[in-house]
């Protein structure tokens, strides 16, 4: 008997030793796994990295760091600069925040604090939908409809009020910064809108029910409570939106009207780093042409990282602030 | 389809990047020879086809063991005719072609790279780019296929199809930003009885690298020293002014909706949406109109070097319109692989004789026969092993 249950627990000791050995072993296979598909995602962004500094050490080594001051892009004297892509990249970029910044922000306070529930899920399914259309069909739509519209009467009429300004001077073309900036904004609405109504949806309900409680009106709630707590993930969806902006290519290609310069008229074509790899890539016929192209994307890839890592940094810091409201 | 819908892949380069691009570059052009293949044999009604192309076809198909695959790569401005050559091709000697129109520029990479067994561009490979491809596989030729033109097209109301007159020399000026009103004496000097707006003048030109504008720029460069020594020939080059359309679509809507614009497309796509053309001074002095005539004239009885490695713009026939230029395909002297060397002479034999008469109906200019000449000795120089691989009856 006692020989028996000794046995017994012996038994039982293999058996749970195998068993724990058998879930020990799948528990480092699938850590191993899961690892190797997390690092992949790492390792593709340092082979990305490498492979453009790598394809742009020709450029590198020509121009040095005289390339992001350089204004030229002249493929018959070999010369390139990248300052007039930069400037419009940031410059497209930030009239497209400013433009969908307001719009994009009040659709989320509405989506998530005022629309009754019955539009509320309708409308935040249309909303997302909008980030699911191909770009070249904003284009199109760009070339067809929004920048015979930008030329007049939207700048006829800034050009006639306000073109003493030096923002509004020019012939008025309809492509240009401002098309492309208009472009931009439609097109990075349903990015921040999503991102700032879940911002929103994740403040507590205690926290407006407390502020109500209180006697606070409706937009007290919201200004004080709502969206107090959750600005920095609203930063943050702007930031993303911002980010996205900087890497179209397409819409923005077909509408900004390629000039390799900087002008500080909104009026005026200008040109984008994307817009300059797509348009130039596939007939770039030297090796120093295409290094140079790939030092641009080096530098846009350089410009969204930045913007990404900051995103990032505020997206982080509302997950684990609860007491950001004690300002 | 236009002409201006394909030329949207990327050109493949080194590393993981090659991955990514060719993927997609097989996938576009998967589905543009899907929609093409699809398009032509629900369009083969055109009666124009049968009889010639029997009689001479049945001797311009490779022999037995010849390959029955090719591939080759490069300019767009041709794909439209190419893919109709390589589905009659086909369908006469079963050969199949698949051609990717992914730009000139990589059309010369994958050549010279041997990626592709021919290659295709509207520019002359530039003496680096030569010696590359004569290190990776020998001499390389040049052979011509067909003639494209550019049509300067304007948007001036009460003004009809190749009304306005241009010299080069203004052409020039008006690109060059020196001529800014269409009321300029310049102007009103060649067009008298034509009234010109006091407006400025909007400059359109292609914002993307393309062989269209290389032959528009190789034109200004010819007739103006100004162009050539502050702007010059390129596929892509730093404009003046004023602003760029994004292929033939994006240069002509924005001339369509700029009044007082100029822009310059393909003759092809001028023709097919019925774009308003100015009327271009040649050498000769005369004006004329960009047709597929006076393309073909372009290249005809004028002097073409054996390598037929030449710009033909500012043509010396008196017929000619002055913006032209050949558009080639690129294939080495000694082929590698004798099968497929076989079919890649006997397609490109059959390309410049039957080939030709697809070339109209598709708004191409077809080649003079004396272009054909210089055309037809090069291919038969095509060898393998020293031992030319075109055995004509």
């Amino acid at each position: 008997m006692g020989a028996a249950t000794g046995e017994s627990i012996g038994a039982n000791r293999r058996g749970l030793l195998a068993s724990w050995r058998r879930a020990r072993f799948g528990d480092v296979l699938f850590r191993v796994i899961v690892a190797a598909f997390g690092l992949s995602v790492l390792a593709l962004a340092a082979l990305m990295l490498w492979q453009l500094f790598f394809e742009s050490r020709e450029s590198i080594s020509t121009f040095g760091w005289g390339f992001l001051a350089g204004t030229h892009w002249d493929s018959v004297n070999r010369v390139f600069g990248a300052a007039p892509a930069i400037y419009g990249t940031i410059v497209s970029s930030l009239i497209a925040v400013v433009l969908a910044m307001p719009i994009s922000l009040g659709a989320a306070i509405y989506l998530s604090e005022m629309a009754p529930p019955w539009l509320r899920h309708p409308a935040s399914f249309l909303v997302e939908s909008l980030a699911a259309i191909p770009s070249v069909v904003f284009g199109l739509w760009g070339i067809y409809v929004l920048v015979p519209w930008i030329r007049d009467p939207v700048e006829r009429v800034l050009g006639g009020h306000l073109g003493f300004l030096p923002l509004f001077t020019g012939p008025p073309f309809g492509v240009g910064m401002l098309a492309a900036g208009v472009i931009l904004a439609i097109m990075i609405l349903p990015i921040i809108t999503a991102i700032a109504r879940d911002s929103l949806l994740a403040v507590p309900s205690s926290q407006r029910e407390a502020m109500l409680a209180l006697g606070a009106t409706k937009w007290e709630m919201i200004s004080r409570a709502v969206l107090q707590y959750c600005r920095s993930g609203l930063v943050g969806a702007v930031l993303l939106g911002l980010g996205r902006a900087l890497g179209e290519t397409m819409a923005v290609t077909m509408v900004i009207g390629k000039t390799y310069d900087i002008n500080t008229s909104l009026f005026a074509p200008a040109s984008t780093a994307a817009s300059q790899i797509a348009s130039e890539f596939s007939e770039a016929s030297f090796s120093l042409y295409t290094s140079a192209l790939m030092e641009l994307a080096l530098l846009l890839l350089g410009i969204t990282l930045l913007v990404n890592i900051a995103a990032r940094l505020l997206v982080w810091r509302i997950a684990r602030s609860p007491e950001a409201i004690k300002e | 389809m236009t002409k201006a819908d394909n030329s949207h892949s990327a050109r493949p380069s080194r590393g993981f990047l090659v991955l990514i691009a060719g993927t997609l570059a097989a996938t576009v052009a998967a589905v543009l020879l899907s929609a093409c293949g699809g398009s032509s044999t629900a369009g083969s009604t055109t009666p124009s086809t049968s009889g010639s192309s029997t009689t001479t076809g049945s001797n311009a198909c490779p022999p037995s063991g010849a390959a029955t695959s090719l591939t080759g790569a490069g300019a767009s401005f041709p794909y439209p005719l190419y893919s109709k050559w390589t589905s009659q091709f086909d369908k006469q000697c079963g050969v199949q072609i698949n051609y990717q129109s992914v730009g000139s520029g990589a059309g010369i990479s994958q050549i010279t790279a041997k990626t592709v067994d021919f290659g295709a561009s509207d520019g002359i490979m530039t003496d680096d780019q030569v010696k590359a491809a004569e290190a990776a596989g020998g001499p390389i030729l040049h052979i011509p296929m067909t003639n494209g033109a550019v049509a300067v097209i304007v948007n001036l109301p009460g003004v009809d199809q190749g009304q306005l007159k241009l010299t080069p020399d203004v052409l020039a000026g008006i690109y060059l930003k020196n001529i800014k009103k269409w009321n300029d004496p310049a102007i009103t000097r060649l067009n008298p009885g034509v009234s010109l707006p006091s407006s400025d003048i909007a400059v359109v030109h292609r914002s993307d690298g393309s062989g269209t504008t290389f032959i528009f720029t190789n034109y200004l460069s010819k007739v103006s020293s100004e162009w050539q020594s502050t702007v010059g020939n390129a596929t892509s080059v730093q404009w003046p002014g004023d602003i760029g359309g994004e292929k033939n679509d994006g240069v002509a809507q924005q001339v369509k909706q700029i009044q007082g614009a100029i822009g310059y497309v393909e003759l092809a796509y001028a023709i097919q949406n019925n774009l308003t053309w100015a009327s271009m001074q040649n050498k000769s002095g005369k004006y004329v109109e960009p047709t597929l005539d006076s393309t073909t004239a372009a290249s005809t009885g004028v002097t073409i070097p054996d390598d037929t490695k030449v710009m033909i713009t500012d043509s010396t026939n008196p017929n000619a319109y002055p913006i032209v230029g050949f558009t080639w395909i690129l294939a080495y002297v000694n082929q590698p692989d004798q099968a497929k060397g076989e079919s890649l002479a006997y397609y490109l034999w059959w390309s410049i004789h039957d080939g030709q008469q697809y070339s109209k109906d598709l708004l191409y200019a077809p080649l003079p026969s004396d272009v054909v000449k210089k055309a037809e000795a090069e291919i038969k120089s095509i060898s393998y092993q020293g031992q030319s691989l075109l055995q004509l009856p």
